[in-house]
């Protein structure tokens, strides 16, 4: 193991030099073949160098729906994402938007693709609040380790987006499998402040920009708890506790608050993020295991003046469901992940039915390239540990936590996460209930696209890096 | 008052001396286990901890407590494999970790079955998820031999290792090579030469010496005790399982056997064992397979897909899905599910429902070599009994009563408890711990 790192410490380093010796050959050759001419020189000297201001869209998403089809489903039944539920229902998409939903006598054109969704049910596109995907890609080599910048405690200037390999076969997976048509790619967890997210239209994409979600506001991921203290105590580095975590997040903060308050400040990447956040326009998905941080979270939040819009692995969340409520911050949760580490220790199944018992915002994630295949199985667990202590929680509900409830704590409700009239075509054709573990996604569309049907094999996406290999376009 | 009452009841419980009686269930969903289909209406017959009657009402003998399942689905017990229940707390806290030991000399020599600890609560939470025996192991720390697994019941009493060293875990592929030092062809020498040793030491071979100890530098990768250990695997007396993922490395663990025929095989995981499945079937060993993992997470994963279970199963190879590569091993039932519900999408394979829950039960009951003894509603079969909430392959679905050895098993776990004692936020008269 040990002889192994040192001998990719090598490889890697034989790189880093080969590479400075192209770049510097490349200089001279431009040098010498095409020499600066003295009036060119004087337009240099007096140009004046300014990057994009900040604020300004870098990075810009570059997606565009593709081409669809004027579709109807009817005869299924329908979650609209924001509770309803639709017997004999009909949604209507056209020119990548939701043009109609509702019951059987829905009017729909004569001349439009109609698929017959008897026995079959609809649901707005499933979203995952929590993803590496991209990040943590599939094969989970050290390469493609980029999801945790974790070489300071606090690095609010890294983007998530700026590691998405997106030929991760992880993407198409989600697809075809969970009907999962957007998410949220977060740093990991070894910071206090990990950096900024990237959501994501779940299409595949040669660039990270063609997948960015347009118009998706940035979150700021932070974590409480075992990791940042972990990583960075047992380098005999701030913060080694608990209360050494609070620490640097205040001093953090306090800073980012000074900047911007200073109109003569240098440009700060770092606090660019901070202020983001104070202003409310960049959101915070915090990682928070136990109930007592998340406490100490909220008022920390209230201390410096920005607002947490969710609370993720927020495994004993329901002992404070009511102080959930009163915030108004979403728990992301699993449904059954518990006892791995120590502030998972109390995790319990009825987590997500408790907190719908004191009227707060439940979100299933999944942090998991396996179990974002299944975000519908898993919010079903949660829900019948909820029904054995008696809380009937309607399946349309259940829906909601993984669909709706997920885009408002990601700041995308106005777009997509539920069948709304005017709402992106992010739609999803069940083979049956998609609270059973006998069903599957049949059709999946994506702002009216249909960019996944089981009963096609070409429909299904092969990533580059499986181009050629073993099981290339196999039924995964 | 209920507070009372609640302390009394699980009092009761924890002193409640634990002696099988017999049980008549009639009225019950009744799933064998063995693959075949449910049957309605079905009784179930339990005399002296073992299982005398299950099938049709006609034909069933009486005796013993009658309980009326109502329609509920009874199973047998869920036989989990391979996981680590009863070696760890919380495995991320170093201390209470026994799946592990790296800084140890010994490998192969290990054995699981001094450190089972009956009441950890993974144990009591995989009871109450239906679980009634695993077979645990240890994971291969320091050298490619993990060391000898056993298997266990989910009682919780003062003894739960049913059969100590059953198996020889070992890794080859990506983890076997990392382990041995950095290549395959390092993990393929040490399996080899411990083989050698212990061949010796086994009387097999005349005239091989035997080595004190195979080491680099201070790290040992196969002590004399090693050897010792690996005289059973190599006579055929003890199961050999080997984690193996990729269509070429599962090719040179068959090959194993030209060399040492009296391997008793298991490969574990087998990502790609479908591509190898004729040839897994001809050579009669049987797979944990990995039942979900559909990524190439690894090199060595390239052509995972969710049908690998079934392909191998339709080619005739004898599968069970494994338990290691899940979240926990109660989410087998929920693999068990997704692999029927394969069966309706086009140009994938799954297992039939019968087929898909034998591969939680019986056949991994099989290859522990509990084969008839647990798993399986046969008569003579041990009283592992679950019955359901629901479809026990459908998600959500607990257990209502659980049996092991035809003792009924209290289900209270850290779990349960805080469940209850959460299920309101009133601290009105008294904080939460008060209540109790």
């Amino acid at each position: 193991m040990f002889a192994d790192g040192s001998a990719r410490g090598r490889i890697a380093l034989a790189a880093t030099l080969a590479s400075a010796l192209a770049l510097a050959a490349c200089s001279t050759t431009g040098d010498s073949a095409k020499p600066a001419s003295a009036s060119s020189k004087s337009e240099q000297s007096d140009k004046k160098f300014v990057a994009t201001p900040a604020g300004e869209p870098v990075f810009a998403s570059t997606y565009k729906p593709f081409p669809n089809v004027a579709t109807a489903i009817r005869g299924a039944t329908v979650y609209d994402g924001k509770g309803g539920k639709i017997e004999n229902g009909v949604v209507f998409m056209s020119g990548g938007k939701i043009t109609a939903v509702g019951g059987p006598d829905t009017p729909i054109p004569a001349d439009i693709a109609v698929f017959d969704g008897a026995g079959k049910f609809v649901t707005p596109g499933i979203i995952d609040i929590h993803s590496h995907l991209g990040d943590y890609p599939s094969p989970g080599v050290d390469a493609h380790s980029d999801g945790n910048e974790a070489t300071s405690p606090t690095t609010p200037e890294v983007w998530a987006e700026h590691s998405v390999w997106p030929q991760d076969p992880g993407f198409s997976r989600a697809l075809a499998n969970g009907g999962v048509t957007a998410l949220q790619i977060l740093p990991g967890s070894a910071n206090l402040m990990g950096g900024r997210s990237v959501t994501l239209k779940n299409v595949p994409a040669r660039t990270m920009q063609g997948m960015k979600f347009p118009g998706a506001p940035y979150s700021m991921k932070m974590a409480c708890g075992e990791n940042p203290k972990r990583v960075y105590g047992n380098r005999g580095r701030m913060p080694s506790t608990r209360m050494g975590n609070i620490a640097v997040n205040r001093e953090t903060w306090l800073a980012a608050i000074d900047y911007a308050n200073d109109p003569k400040a240098k440009r700060d990447l770092a606090k660019e993020t901070l202020v983001g956040v104070l202003k409310g326009e960049i959101l915070i998905q915090n990682h928070c295991y136990r109930a007592d941080e998340m406490a100490l979270v909220l008022d920390m939040a209230k201390e410096m003046g920005y607002k947490v819009a969710a609370f993720h692995h927020a495994v004993e969340a329901y002992k404070i469901g009511d102080l959930l409520r009163e915030n108004d911050v979403c728990s992301a949760i699993w449904a059954d992940w518990y006892g791995f580490k120590m502030e998972s220790y109390d995790g319990i199944l009825e987590n997500a039915a408790f907190l719908q018992r004191e009227g707060a915002c439940v979100v299933i994630h999944s942090d998991d390239q396996n179990d974002i295949q299944r975000l519908n199985q898993e919010a079903r667990k949660a829900q019948m540990a909820g029904l054995r202590m008696g809380m009937d929680i309607p399946d349309a509900t259940v829906i909601q936590w993984i669909t709706y409830n997920a885009a408002k704590a990601m700041g995308i409700a106005d777009k997509t996460g539920s069948l709304e009239t005017g709402k992106m075509a992010d739609v999803v054709l069940w083979n049956g209930d998609p609270l059973s573990v006998y069903s599957r996604p049949e059709k999946v569309w994506i702002d009216g696209a249909l960019m996944f049907d089981a009963m096609n094999p070409k429909t299904r996406p092969v990533s580059d890096f499986e181009l050629g290999q073993p099981g290339e376009g196999d039924v995964k | 008052m209920k507070t009372l009452l609640t302390l009394a009841a699980s009092a009761l419980a924890l002193s409640a001396p634990a002696v099988a009686q017999d049980v008549t269930i009639t009225n019950a969903r009744v799933v064998i286990g063995d693959g075949s289909e449910p049957i309605s209406g079905g009784t179930v017959v339990v005399q002296g901890g073992r299982v005398v009657y299950a099938g049709p009402a006609s034909g069933a003998p009486a005796g013993g407590t009658a309980v009326d399942a109502k329609g509920a689905w009874v199973t047998p017990g869920i036989f989990a494999t391979v996981t680590t229940l009863g070696l760890a707390d919380v495995s991320a806290v170093s201390e209470t970790n026994d799946i592990t030991a790296s800084g140890t000399p010994f490998s192969a020599a290990l054995d699981a079955s001094t450190a089972i600890n009956p009441t950890s609560q993974h144990i009591l939470v995989h009871k109450a998820a239906g679980i009634t025996r695993a077979a645990t192991s240890l994971r291969p720390s320091g050298s490619i031999f993990g060391g000898q697994g056993a298997i266990i019941d989910l009682d919780g009493d003062a003894n739960p290792v049913v059969q100590p060293r059953a198996f020889q875990m070992i890794s080859l592929g990506e983890g076997g090579a990392a382990q041995a030092g950095g290549s395959r062809p390092a993990a393929h020498a040490l399996l080899r030469a411990a083989l050698r040793e212990a061949q010796a030491i086994a009387g097999g071979k005349s005239g091989i010496p035997e080595t004190t100890e195979i080491a680099k530098d201070d790290e040992v990768f196969l002590s004399r005790f090693d050897a010792e250990a690996l005289v059973p695997v190599v006579t055929g007396k003890q199961k050999l399982y080997v984690d193996a993922e990729r269509m070429a490395d599962i090719r040179a663990v068959l090959a194993l056997k030209n060399e040492y025929p009296k391997l008793d095989l298991v490969l574990v995981g087998a990502t790609e064992g479908w591509l190898v499945a004729q040839d897994i079937a001809a050579a009669g060993v049987p797979v944990i397979a990995n039942g979900l993992i559909d990524l190439p997470e690894t090199f060595e994963q390239l052509g995972a897909t969710q049908s690998n279970a079934g392909r191998l199963a339709r080619a005739g190879v004898k599968v069970a899905i494994n338990a290691a590569t899940l979240q926990d091993p109660r989410r087998l039932q929920q693999v068990a599910g997704n692999l029927v519900a394969l069966t309706k999408m086009p140009g994938a394979t799954g297992m039939s429902w019968g087929q898909a829950f034998a591969a939680i039960s019986s056949v991994p009951a099989e290859i522990s070599g509990m084969g008839g003894k647990a798993g399986v509603l046969k008569p003579g079969a041990l009283g592992d009994l679950v019955m359901w909430t629901d479809d026990p392959l459908e998600l959500g679905s607990v257990p209502t009563q659980v049996w092991i050895g035809g003792v009924r098993q209290d289900l209270t776990n850290h779990q349960t408890r805080l469940r209850d004692r959460y299920k309101d936020l009133d601290e009105s008269d008294r904080p939460k711990a008060y209540d109790w």
